[in-house]
Protein backbone atom coordinates (compact mmCIF):
# COMPACT_ATOMS: atom_id res chain seq x y z
CA UNK A 1 0.00 0.00 0.00
CA UNK A 2 1.25 3.29 -0.71
CA UNK A 3 2.50 5.37 1.87
CA UNK A 4 3.16 9.26 2.27
CA UNK A 5 6.31 11.09 3.96
CA UNK A 6 5.91 14.65 4.63
CA UNK A 7 9.13 16.65 5.69
CA UNK A 8 9.11 19.56 7.40
CA UNK A 9 11.54 22.21 8.24
CA UNK A 10 11.07 24.39 10.91
CA UNK A 11 12.49 27.52 12.85
CA UNK A 12 13.73 24.79 16.00
CA UNK A 13 13.89 21.71 13.76
CA UNK A 14 13.14 19.20 11.54
CA UNK A 15 10.23 16.89 11.75
CA UNK A 16 8.97 13.78 9.78
CA UNK A 17 5.48 12.72 8.99
CA UNK A 18 4.39 9.36 7.93
CA UNK A 19 0.86 8.18 7.03
CA UNK A 20 -0.43 5.31 4.79
CA UNK A 21 -2.53 5.99 1.34
CA UNK A 22 -5.66 7.03 3.67
CA UNK A 23 -3.57 9.85 5.27
CA UNK A 24 -6.06 9.85 8.34
CA UNK A 25 -3.59 8.89 10.78
CA UNK A 26 -0.38 10.11 11.22
CA UNK A 27 2.81 9.67 13.02
CA UNK A 28 5.52 11.77 14.10
CA UNK A 29 8.83 11.84 14.57
CA UNK A 30 11.17 14.59 15.28
CA UNK A 31 12.90 17.35 16.70
CA UNK A 32 15.71 16.32 14.21
CA UNK A 33 18.26 18.55 14.97
CA UNK A 34 16.72 19.92 17.56
CA UNK A 35 17.07 23.58 17.96
CA UNK A 36 18.80 24.52 14.70
CA UNK A 37 16.95 26.14 11.46
CA UNK A 38 15.81 23.83 9.19
CA UNK A 39 14.92 25.57 6.11
CA UNK A 40 14.75 22.88 3.65
CA UNK A 41 14.30 19.03 3.10
CA UNK A 42 13.73 17.25 0.36
CA UNK A 43 13.65 13.29 -1.01
CA UNK A 44 15.83 12.35 -4.05
CA UNK A 45 12.92 11.20 -6.76
CA UNK A 46 15.93 8.35 -7.83
CA UNK A 47 15.73 7.17 -4.67
CA UNK A 48 12.84 8.33 -1.81
CA UNK A 49 15.47 7.10 0.98
CA UNK A 50 18.09 9.60 -0.14
CA UNK A 51 16.74 12.88 1.66
CA UNK A 52 19.08 16.10 1.97
CA UNK A 53 18.37 18.53 4.81
CA UNK A 54 19.96 22.35 5.39
CA UNK A 55 20.48 22.99 8.56
CA UNK A 56 21.43 26.25 9.28
CA UNK A 57 22.36 28.60 12.61
CA UNK A 58 23.04 32.22 13.07
CA UNK A 59 25.81 31.33 15.46
CA UNK A 60 27.84 28.18 13.76
CA UNK A 61 26.72 28.72 10.01
CA UNK A 62 25.59 26.00 6.98
CA UNK A 63 25.59 22.18 7.35
CA UNK A 64 24.17 20.05 5.22
CA UNK A 65 22.71 16.69 6.16
CA UNK A 66 21.88 13.48 4.50
CA UNK A 67 19.59 10.30 5.43
CA UNK A 68 19.79 7.17 3.03
CA UNK A 69 17.40 5.17 5.18
CA UNK A 70 14.43 7.78 4.33
CA UNK A 71 14.84 10.29 7.74
CA UNK A 72 15.63 7.88 10.11
CA UNK A 73 19.94 8.37 10.59
CA UNK A 74 21.55 11.35 9.06
CA UNK A 75 25.42 12.06 7.99
CA UNK A 76 26.97 15.21 6.73
CA UNK A 77 27.84 14.01 3.51
CA UNK A 78 32.02 13.04 3.75
CA UNK A 79 31.88 12.74 7.64
CA UNK A 80 30.81 9.44 8.73
CA UNK A 81 29.69 9.80 12.63
CA UNK A 82 32.81 9.35 14.70
CA UNK A 83 35.11 8.92 12.26
CA UNK A 84 38.23 10.75 12.79
CA UNK A 85 40.55 12.42 10.62
CA UNK A 86 44.43 11.32 10.94
CA UNK A 87 47.52 13.09 9.90
CA UNK A 88 47.50 13.98 6.25
CA UNK A 89 44.24 12.79 5.88
CA UNK A 90 41.90 13.93 3.43
CA UNK A 91 39.91 16.89 4.89
CA UNK A 92 36.58 16.22 5.68
CA UNK A 93 33.83 18.26 6.87
CA UNK A 94 33.46 19.96 3.69
CA UNK A 95 29.70 19.50 2.96
CA UNK A 96 29.14 22.40 4.36
CA UNK A 97 31.72 24.60 2.55
CA UNK A 98 29.64 26.92 -0.08
CA UNK A 99 32.35 29.14 -1.66
CA UNK A 100 31.20 31.59 -4.48
CA UNK A 101 33.52 31.27 -7.95
CA UNK A 102 35.98 33.92 -8.07
CA UNK A 103 37.89 32.00 -10.61
CA UNK A 104 38.79 33.42 -13.70
CA UNK A 105 37.59 30.64 -15.90
CA UNK A 106 34.41 32.00 -14.69
CA UNK A 107 34.83 34.82 -16.83
CA UNK A 108 33.34 37.82 -14.77
CA UNK A 109 33.17 36.64 -10.83
CA UNK A 110 30.60 38.91 -10.06
CA UNK A 111 31.53 41.22 -6.11
CA UNK A 112 28.93 43.06 -5.37
CA UNK A 113 24.87 43.79 -5.41
CA UNK A 114 22.67 46.06 -4.53
CA UNK A 115 22.25 46.42 -1.05
CA UNK A 116 19.13 47.51 0.69
CA UNK A 117 20.11 51.42 0.76
CA UNK A 118 21.03 51.05 -3.16
CA UNK A 119 24.71 51.00 -2.64
CA UNK A 120 26.90 47.92 -4.18
CA UNK A 121 27.81 45.29 -0.73
CA UNK A 122 29.66 42.74 -1.54
CA UNK A 123 28.40 38.90 -1.77
CA UNK A 124 28.44 37.23 1.55
CA UNK A 125 27.32 33.13 1.65
CA UNK A 126 24.79 33.14 4.72
CA UNK A 127 22.70 29.58 4.59
CA UNK A 128 21.03 27.31 1.93
CA UNK A 129 17.11 28.19 1.10
CA UNK A 130 16.28 25.54 -0.79
CA UNK A 131 17.78 21.73 -1.92
CA UNK A 132 16.66 20.36 -5.55
CA UNK A 133 17.84 17.01 -5.78
CA UNK A 134 18.18 15.64 -9.70
CA UNK A 135 15.41 13.51 -11.36
CA UNK A 136 17.75 11.32 -12.94
CA UNK A 137 20.39 10.74 -10.40
CA UNK A 138 20.78 10.58 -6.42
CA UNK A 139 24.09 12.03 -5.82
CA UNK A 140 22.96 15.43 -8.14
CA UNK A 141 21.70 18.07 -5.70
CA UNK A 142 20.75 21.77 -6.31
CA UNK A 143 21.70 24.28 -3.66
CA UNK A 144 19.56 27.83 -3.73
CA UNK A 145 21.65 29.88 -1.23
CA UNK A 146 21.78 33.81 0.38
CA UNK A 147 23.34 35.73 -1.16
CA UNK A 148 21.66 34.52 -4.34
CA UNK A 149 23.15 31.71 -5.99
CA UNK A 150 23.42 28.37 -7.26
CA UNK A 151 25.61 25.70 -6.30
CA UNK A 152 25.80 22.05 -7.27
CA UNK A 153 26.93 19.03 -5.68
CA UNK A 154 27.55 15.62 -7.84
CA UNK A 155 28.84 13.25 -4.90
CA UNK A 156 25.64 13.80 -2.35
CA UNK A 157 25.91 16.66 -1.16
CA UNK A 158 29.92 16.71 -0.16
CA UNK A 159 31.34 18.79 -2.35
CA UNK A 160 29.53 22.17 -3.52
CA UNK A 161 30.28 24.23 -7.02
CA UNK A 162 28.71 27.45 -7.89
CA UNK A 163 27.15 27.74 -11.39
CA UNK A 164 28.98 30.86 -11.36
CA UNK A 165 27.15 31.94 -15.42
CA UNK A 166 23.57 32.83 -13.15
CA UNK A 167 25.36 35.38 -10.98
CA UNK A 168 28.04 36.38 -14.04
CA UNK A 169 25.87 37.15 -16.62
CA UNK A 170 25.07 40.94 -16.32
CA UNK A 171 22.46 41.79 -13.78
CA UNK A 172 23.63 41.02 -11.09
CA UNK A 173 24.92 44.33 -9.45
CA UNK A 174 21.21 45.21 -9.80
CA UNK A 175 19.88 42.27 -7.37
CA UNK A 176 18.65 43.34 -4.10
CA UNK A 177 17.53 41.55 -0.91
CA UNK A 178 14.30 42.00 -0.20
CA UNK A 179 12.68 41.36 3.91
CA UNK A 180 13.88 38.19 3.98
CA UNK A 181 17.60 38.32 2.74
CA UNK A 182 18.86 38.10 -1.21
CA UNK A 183 17.68 34.30 -1.56
CA UNK A 184 17.67 32.04 -4.50
CA UNK A 185 15.03 30.06 -3.12
CA UNK A 186 13.04 28.43 -6.16
CA UNK A 187 14.75 25.76 -8.11
CA UNK A 188 12.64 23.74 -10.95
CA UNK A 189 14.46 21.32 -12.98
CA UNK A 190 12.55 20.18 -15.92
CA UNK A 191 12.20 16.16 -16.59
CA UNK A 192 12.36 16.58 -20.29
CA UNK A 193 15.13 18.66 -20.86
CA UNK A 194 17.99 17.91 -18.45
CA UNK A 195 19.45 21.28 -19.82
CA UNK A 196 16.58 23.87 -18.76
CA UNK A 197 16.41 24.83 -15.19
CA UNK A 198 14.17 27.75 -14.03
CA UNK A 199 15.17 29.56 -10.54
CA UNK A 200 13.84 32.35 -9.04
CA UNK A 201 15.19 35.32 -6.58
CA UNK A 202 14.12 37.94 -4.05
CA UNK A 203 14.47 40.45 -5.05
CA UNK A 204 16.28 39.98 -8.81
CA UNK A 205 13.30 37.56 -10.59
CA UNK A 206 12.62 34.42 -12.40
CA UNK A 207 15.95 32.96 -14.70
CA UNK A 208 16.39 30.34 -16.75
CA UNK A 209 19.09 28.29 -18.21
CA UNK A 210 19.24 25.94 -21.56
CA UNK A 211 22.28 24.57 -21.46
CA UNK A 212 22.60 23.05 -18.04
CA UNK A 213 23.57 25.82 -16.01
CA UNK A 214 25.75 27.70 -18.11
CA UNK A 215 24.48 30.89 -19.39
CA UNK A 216 21.40 32.06 -17.85
CA UNK A 217 18.65 35.29 -18.56
CA UNK A 218 16.09 36.63 -17.32
CA UNK A 219 12.60 35.44 -17.74
CA UNK A 220 10.36 38.41 -16.28
CA UNK A 221 8.89 40.20 -19.21
CA UNK A 222 5.27 40.99 -17.91
CA UNK A 223 5.83 41.50 -14.65
CA UNK A 224 5.03 44.59 -13.27
CA UNK A 225 6.20 45.55 -9.85
CA UNK A 226 4.97 49.27 -8.49
CA UNK A 227 7.43 48.76 -5.22
CA UNK A 228 10.44 49.73 -7.49
CA UNK A 229 11.44 52.52 -9.31
CA UNK A 230 11.25 50.97 -13.01
CA UNK A 231 8.15 48.69 -12.37
CA UNK A 232 8.41 46.83 -15.70
CA UNK A 233 12.53 46.27 -15.13
CA UNK A 234 14.25 43.50 -16.60
CA UNK A 235 14.87 42.55 -12.86
CA UNK A 236 14.27 43.66 -9.50
CA UNK A 237 11.21 41.90 -8.90
CA UNK A 238 10.38 40.19 -5.86
CA UNK A 239 9.08 36.76 -6.85
CA UNK A 240 7.99 34.77 -3.77
CA UNK A 241 7.47 31.32 -5.55
CA UNK A 242 7.60 29.92 -8.63
CA UNK A 243 5.72 26.41 -9.64
CA UNK A 244 5.44 24.09 -12.74
CA UNK A 245 3.53 20.72 -13.41
CA UNK A 246 6.11 18.10 -14.82
CA UNK A 247 4.39 16.84 -17.98
CA UNK A 248 4.08 20.96 -18.94
CA UNK A 249 7.39 22.25 -18.38
CA UNK A 250 6.55 24.97 -20.21
CA UNK A 251 3.63 26.29 -18.32
CA UNK A 252 4.52 28.39 -15.11
CA UNK A 253 2.87 29.69 -12.14
CA UNK A 254 3.84 32.33 -9.75
CA UNK A 255 3.07 33.61 -7.18
CA UNK A 256 5.20 37.34 -6.85
CA UNK A 257 5.39 39.79 -3.69
CA UNK A 258 1.87 41.29 -5.20
CA UNK A 259 0.12 39.76 -7.87
CA UNK A 260 -0.06 35.72 -9.35
CA UNK A 261 1.34 35.40 -12.53
CA UNK A 262 1.43 32.52 -15.62
CA UNK A 263 3.71 31.57 -18.08
CA UNK A 264 2.38 29.38 -21.01
CA UNK A 265 6.21 29.74 -22.96
CA UNK A 266 8.57 28.92 -20.44
CA UNK A 267 8.39 32.29 -18.73
CA UNK A 268 9.54 34.16 -22.26
CA UNK A 269 6.50 36.58 -21.14
CA UNK A 270 4.21 36.39 -18.18
CA UNK A 271 -0.31 37.57 -17.59
CA UNK A 272 -1.37 38.38 -14.00
CA UNK A 273 -3.95 35.74 -13.29
CA UNK A 274 -4.63 37.17 -9.91
CA UNK A 275 -8.54 37.36 -10.86
CA UNK A 276 -11.34 37.28 -8.13
CA UNK A 277 -8.46 36.96 -5.07
CA UNK A 278 -9.60 38.81 -2.19
CA UNK A 279 -5.44 39.94 -1.93
CA UNK A 280 -2.95 38.36 -4.27
CA UNK A 281 0.07 39.13 -1.90
CA UNK A 282 1.06 35.65 -0.87
CA UNK A 283 3.94 33.22 -0.93
CA UNK A 284 3.30 29.55 -1.95
CA UNK A 285 1.91 28.52 -5.10
CA UNK A 286 1.49 25.26 -6.13
CA UNK A 287 0.12 22.77 -8.84
CA UNK A 288 -2.20 19.75 -8.51
CA UNK A 289 -0.26 16.44 -9.16
CA UNK A 290 -2.57 15.24 -11.59
CA UNK A 291 -4.63 18.16 -13.02
CA UNK A 292 -1.98 20.85 -14.27
CA UNK A 293 -4.36 23.35 -14.55
CA UNK A 294 -5.63 23.31 -10.57
CA UNK A 295 -3.28 25.29 -8.59
CA UNK A 296 -3.05 26.43 -4.96
CA UNK A 297 -2.22 29.37 -3.51
CA UNK A 298 -2.68 30.95 0.35
CA UNK A 299 -3.22 34.61 0.09
CA UNK A 300 -1.93 36.65 2.37
CA UNK A 301 -3.67 40.29 3.77
CA UNK A 302 -0.51 42.79 2.50
CA UNK A 303 3.38 43.07 2.55
CA UNK A 304 3.01 44.69 5.72
CA UNK A 305 0.39 42.43 7.53
CA UNK A 306 2.10 39.38 6.51
CA UNK A 307 -1.17 36.85 7.78
CA UNK A 308 -4.50 35.88 6.56
CA UNK A 309 -7.29 38.37 5.21
CA UNK A 310 -9.91 39.02 8.02
CA UNK A 311 -7.96 36.13 10.05
CA UNK A 312 -9.50 33.49 7.92
CA UNK A 313 -7.26 30.83 7.13
CA UNK A 314 -8.31 30.04 3.50
CA UNK A 315 -6.48 28.28 0.62
CA UNK A 316 -7.76 29.21 -2.83
CA UNK A 317 -7.71 26.71 -5.54
CA UNK A 318 -7.90 27.70 -9.73
CA UNK A 319 -9.21 25.01 -11.72
CA UNK A 320 -8.86 27.11 -14.52
CA UNK A 321 -4.71 27.25 -14.71
CA UNK A 322 -5.81 30.63 -12.14
CA UNK A 323 -8.70 34.06 -12.96
CA UNK A 324 -10.86 32.50 -11.75
CA UNK A 325 -10.71 31.39 -7.93
CA UNK A 326 -12.86 28.93 -5.11
CA UNK A 327 -11.92 29.21 -1.61
CA UNK A 328 -11.03 26.61 0.36
CA UNK A 329 -11.97 26.62 3.87
CA UNK A 330 -13.52 23.24 5.41
CA UNK A 331 -11.58 22.29 8.46
CA UNK A 332 -9.46 25.72 8.29
CA UNK A 333 -10.08 27.97 11.24
CA UNK A 334 -11.73 31.06 10.17
CA UNK A 335 -11.62 33.21 12.96
CA UNK A 336 -8.67 35.03 15.02
CA UNK A 337 -5.93 33.43 12.70
CA UNK A 338 -2.97 35.43 11.93
CA UNK A 339 -0.15 33.09 10.87
CA UNK A 340 1.78 33.24 7.41
CA UNK A 341 2.89 30.43 5.32
CA UNK A 342 5.96 31.13 4.09
CA UNK A 343 7.10 30.34 0.19
CA UNK A 344 8.78 26.67 0.52
CA UNK A 345 5.72 25.67 2.92
CA UNK A 346 3.35 24.10 0.50
CA UNK A 347 3.63 20.47 -1.51
CA UNK A 348 1.08 18.09 -3.54
CA UNK A 349 1.29 14.16 -2.92
CA UNK A 350 0.95 12.17 -6.08
CA UNK A 351 -2.00 9.83 -4.62
CA UNK A 352 -5.81 10.05 -6.09
CA UNK A 353 -6.92 12.15 -4.64
CA UNK A 354 -4.17 14.95 -4.30
CA UNK A 355 -2.77 15.30 -1.07
CA UNK A 356 -2.14 19.09 -0.93
CA UNK A 357 -0.24 19.94 2.67
CA UNK A 358 1.02 23.22 4.07
CA UNK A 359 2.85 24.52 7.12
CA UNK A 360 2.02 27.40 9.26
CA UNK A 361 4.39 29.98 11.03
CA UNK A 362 2.45 29.38 13.83
CA UNK A 363 3.72 25.53 13.99
CA UNK A 364 0.20 24.05 12.20
CA UNK A 365 0.71 21.39 9.06
CA UNK A 366 -2.52 20.87 7.83
CA UNK A 367 -3.46 18.22 5.35
CA UNK A 368 -5.85 17.66 2.57
CA UNK A 369 -6.15 14.11 1.16
CA UNK A 370 -8.79 15.65 -1.03
CA UNK A 371 -7.19 17.95 -3.35
CA UNK A 372 -8.15 20.93 -1.06
CA UNK A 373 -12.27 20.23 -0.14
CA UNK A 374 -11.74 19.28 3.04
CA UNK A 375 -8.91 20.00 5.44
CA UNK A 376 -7.11 18.82 9.15
CA UNK A 377 -4.36 19.89 11.47
CA UNK A 378 -2.19 16.97 11.02
CA UNK A 379 0.32 18.59 13.44
CA UNK A 380 0.28 21.58 15.68
CA UNK A 381 2.19 23.69 17.91
CA UNK A 382 5.23 22.85 16.10
CA UNK A 383 8.01 25.84 15.74
CA UNK A 384 7.48 28.06 13.18
CA UNK A 385 6.97 26.19 9.43
CA UNK A 386 9.93 26.93 6.99
CA UNK A 387 9.35 24.16 4.41
CA UNK A 388 6.94 21.51 3.28
CA UNK A 389 7.90 18.40 1.03
CA UNK A 390 6.09 15.77 0.43
CA UNK A 391 7.21 11.94 -0.78
CA UNK A 392 5.05 9.75 -2.29
CA UNK A 393 6.10 6.28 -1.53
CA UNK A 394 4.97 3.07 -3.41
CA UNK B 1 45.97 17.05 26.92
CA UNK B 2 43.97 20.36 26.30
CA UNK B 3 40.80 20.50 27.50
CA UNK B 4 37.89 22.36 25.46
CA UNK B 5 33.86 22.86 26.21
CA UNK B 6 31.75 22.91 23.40
CA UNK B 7 28.53 25.08 23.50
CA UNK B 8 24.99 22.46 23.05
CA UNK B 9 24.54 22.88 19.58
CA UNK B 10 28.43 21.68 19.10
CA UNK B 11 27.99 18.74 21.23
CA UNK B 12 25.24 17.26 19.66
CA UNK B 13 27.10 18.13 15.95
CA UNK B 14 30.06 16.72 17.05
CA UNK B 15 28.01 13.46 19.04
CA UNK B 16 30.47 14.71 21.70
CA UNK B 17 29.96 15.55 25.20
CA UNK B 18 30.32 18.99 27.14
CA UNK B 19 34.33 18.63 27.17
CA UNK B 20 36.50 17.27 24.72
CA UNK B 21 40.39 16.49 24.70
CA UNK B 22 42.72 17.08 22.69
CA UNK B 23 46.37 16.59 22.01
CA UNK B 24 47.70 19.37 20.39
CA UNK B 25 51.85 19.22 19.17
CA UNK B 26 53.96 22.73 19.70
CA UNK B 27 52.35 25.57 21.01
CA UNK B 28 48.76 25.81 22.48
CA UNK B 29 47.41 28.38 20.87
CA UNK B 30 43.76 29.61 19.33
CA UNK B 31 44.65 28.18 16.21
CA UNK B 32 46.46 24.99 17.14
CA UNK B 33 43.85 24.00 19.47
CA UNK B 34 41.19 24.79 16.47
CA UNK B 35 42.67 22.76 14.22
CA UNK B 36 43.16 20.16 16.63
CA UNK B 37 39.06 19.76 17.14
CA UNK B 38 38.42 19.68 13.53
CA UNK B 39 40.93 17.39 12.76
CA UNK B 40 38.88 15.21 15.60
CA UNK B 41 35.75 16.40 14.99
CA UNK B 42 35.55 17.03 11.40
CA UNK B 43 31.72 18.31 11.21
CA UNK B 44 32.52 21.07 13.10
CA UNK B 45 34.81 22.53 9.85
CA UNK B 46 32.82 25.74 9.41
CA UNK B 47 30.96 25.82 12.61
CA UNK B 48 33.38 27.60 14.69
CA UNK B 49 35.19 29.50 12.00
CA UNK B 50 34.50 30.86 8.71
CA UNK B 51 35.55 28.27 6.11
CA UNK B 52 37.77 30.88 3.82
CA UNK B 53 38.84 33.42 5.91
CA UNK B 54 39.02 31.53 9.07
CA UNK B 55 38.26 33.65 11.14
CA UNK B 56 36.17 33.36 14.48
CA UNK B 57 32.09 33.30 13.03
CA UNK B 58 31.20 37.00 15.31
CA UNK B 59 28.72 35.11 17.13
CA UNK B 60 31.53 32.73 19.16
CA UNK B 61 34.07 34.08 21.57
CA UNK B 62 36.48 31.95 23.37
CA UNK B 63 37.18 32.26 27.07
CA UNK B 64 39.90 30.46 29.14
CA UNK B 65 40.56 31.43 32.99
CA UNK B 66 37.55 33.67 33.55
CA UNK B 67 39.97 35.89 30.64
CA UNK B 68 37.95 37.13 27.17
CA UNK B 69 41.07 35.61 24.06
CA UNK B 70 38.26 36.14 21.44
CA UNK B 71 40.08 38.98 20.09
CA UNK B 72 43.91 37.95 20.66
CA UNK B 73 45.59 37.08 17.58
CA UNK B 74 45.02 32.93 16.68
CA UNK B 75 48.59 32.14 17.36
CA UNK B 76 49.18 33.97 20.41
CA UNK B 77 49.88 31.37 23.26
CA UNK B 78 47.11 30.81 25.15
CA UNK B 79 47.62 30.27 29.39
CA UNK B 80 49.53 27.83 30.52
CA UNK B 81 46.24 26.78 32.52
CA UNK B 82 45.21 25.98 29.23
CA UNK B 83 48.02 24.23 27.71
CA UNK B 84 48.79 22.04 31.04
CA UNK B 85 45.06 20.80 30.74
CA UNK B 86 44.43 22.62 34.29
CA UNK B 87 41.64 24.93 32.45
CA UNK B 88 39.60 24.43 29.42
CA UNK B 89 39.42 26.74 26.53
CA UNK B 90 35.50 27.86 26.57
CA UNK B 91 33.87 28.20 23.22
CA UNK B 92 30.58 30.37 24.11
CA UNK B 93 27.81 31.09 21.78
CA UNK B 94 26.70 34.36 22.30
CA UNK B 95 23.09 35.18 24.18
CA UNK B 96 21.53 36.77 21.39
CA UNK B 97 17.87 35.52 20.40
CA UNK B 98 17.10 32.02 21.00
Amino acid sequence: MSKVRVLVGTRKGAFVLTSDGKREKWDVSGPHFAGWEMYHLKGSPVDPNRIYASQTSGWFGQIIQRSDDGGKTWTQPGTPPGEQTGPGAMPKGESNKFVYDTSAESGKPLTTHQFYDGKQHPWEFKRVWHLEPSVTDADTVYAGVEDAALFRSTDGGKNWKELSGLRGHGTGPRWQPGAGGMCLHTIILDRSDPNRIYIAISAAGAFRTDDGGKTWRPINKGLYSQYIPEPTAEVGHCVHHVAMHPSRPDVLFMQKHWDVMRSDNAGDSWKEVSGNLPTDFGFVIDVHAHEPETIYVVPIKSDGEHFPLDGKLRVYRSKSGGNEWEALTKGLPQNNCYVNVLRDAMAVDSLDKCGVYFGTTGGQVYGSANAGDSWSAIVEHLPAVLSVEVQTLA
Amino acid sequence: MIRVVLPGHLRALARAGAEVQLHVDGPVTQRSVLDALEAQYPMLRGTIRDHVTQERRPFLRFFACEEDYSLEPPDTPLPEAVASGKEPLLIIGAIAGG
